[in-house]
């Protein structure tokens, strides 16, 4: 599933420019802990976190995720979506908890 | 697999402690030299994430550091020197889920105490010096087939 049909239906905030809407979807990964992502996250996956600084777009760009959702109406400063839209990584917001996102992605790409 | 080169490729990134707006920086570009080199998709991921744990550790303790690696045909090599506290007790920091980073770094989502072990657990030889009071020096090789 492409990226910018899950942003549709689950109707995200897309804070970065149009960069990565296009980008294939392999899973979703549920983590506030950076090297837990980095160690156990698998490419083209989602990433849910409530993590909003800086080191996220990096740790995302390294491991090939096909973008990140924040959850809980917390929001990235501008030098965090700024340094995303250069590294082409799409980075969406959501009000809604990590574990209703989690729960409508797990149906949606079951 | 033959590289596209058969020189010895060297480079160096200076860290400073504290600066974490270059976190990524050096395993982002050593990711794109062995890219360019046509080096496989899972060592690259290997070599990724061990370089950005071990610039991580840097920024995170020490007050600077300097990452190093060379790229031969058979083995990227990859050396962290800081200027730190060190590490009293290294069994103990090599074990998953220990950690001695403030509580302000860890509500960053760092500091969960799994840097060293998948420094380790992503490299063919790992070797960790310190001095309590000096630094730390960490040398990790992974083998191209």
């Amino acid at each position: 599933m492409k990226l910018n049909e899950i942003i549709e239906k689950l109707s995200l905030d897309v804070k970065t420019v149009n960069v990565g809407l296009q980008k294939e979807v392999t899973g979703v990964y549920v983590s506030d802990l950076l090297s837990d992502v980095m160690a156990n996250s698998q490419d083209g996956n989602i990433w849910i976190t409530l993590q909003t600084h800086l080191n996220i777009v990096a740790v995302a760009g390294l491991k090939k995720l096909s973008g990140i959702i924040i959850v809980n109406n917390r929001h990235p400063e501008k030098e965090i979506t700024e340094k995303a839209e250069s590294d082409k990584i799409a980075i969406m917001t959501t009000s809604l908890p990590a574990f209703e996102v989690a729960g409508k992605l797990y149906q949606m790409l079951s | 697999m033959p590289l596209n080169t058969d020189k010895t490729i060297e480079g160096s990134f200076q860290l400073i402690g504290g600066d974490f707006s270059i976190a990524g920086e050096s395993s982002a570009q050593l990711k794109k030299i062995l890219t360019d080199l046509g080096v496989a998709e899972d060592i690259i991921r290997r070599a990724s994430i061990a370089t950005f744990e071990a610039e991580m550790n840097v920024i995170i303790y020490a007050a600077a550091g300097t990452l190093s690696y060379t790229i031969t045909p058979q083995q990227i090599r990859i050396v962290l020197v800081d200027m730190g506290p060190g590490i009293k007790d290294i069994e103990q920091a090599m074990k998953e889920g220990f950690s001695t980073a403030p509580d302000w770094v860890r509500e960053m989502g760092w500091g969960a105490g799994m840097g060293l072990p998948n420094m380790k657990k992503n490299s063919d030889e790992f070797n960790l010096d310190s001095v309590v009071g000096e630094g730390t020096t960490v040398e990790m090789a992974i083998n191209l087939p």
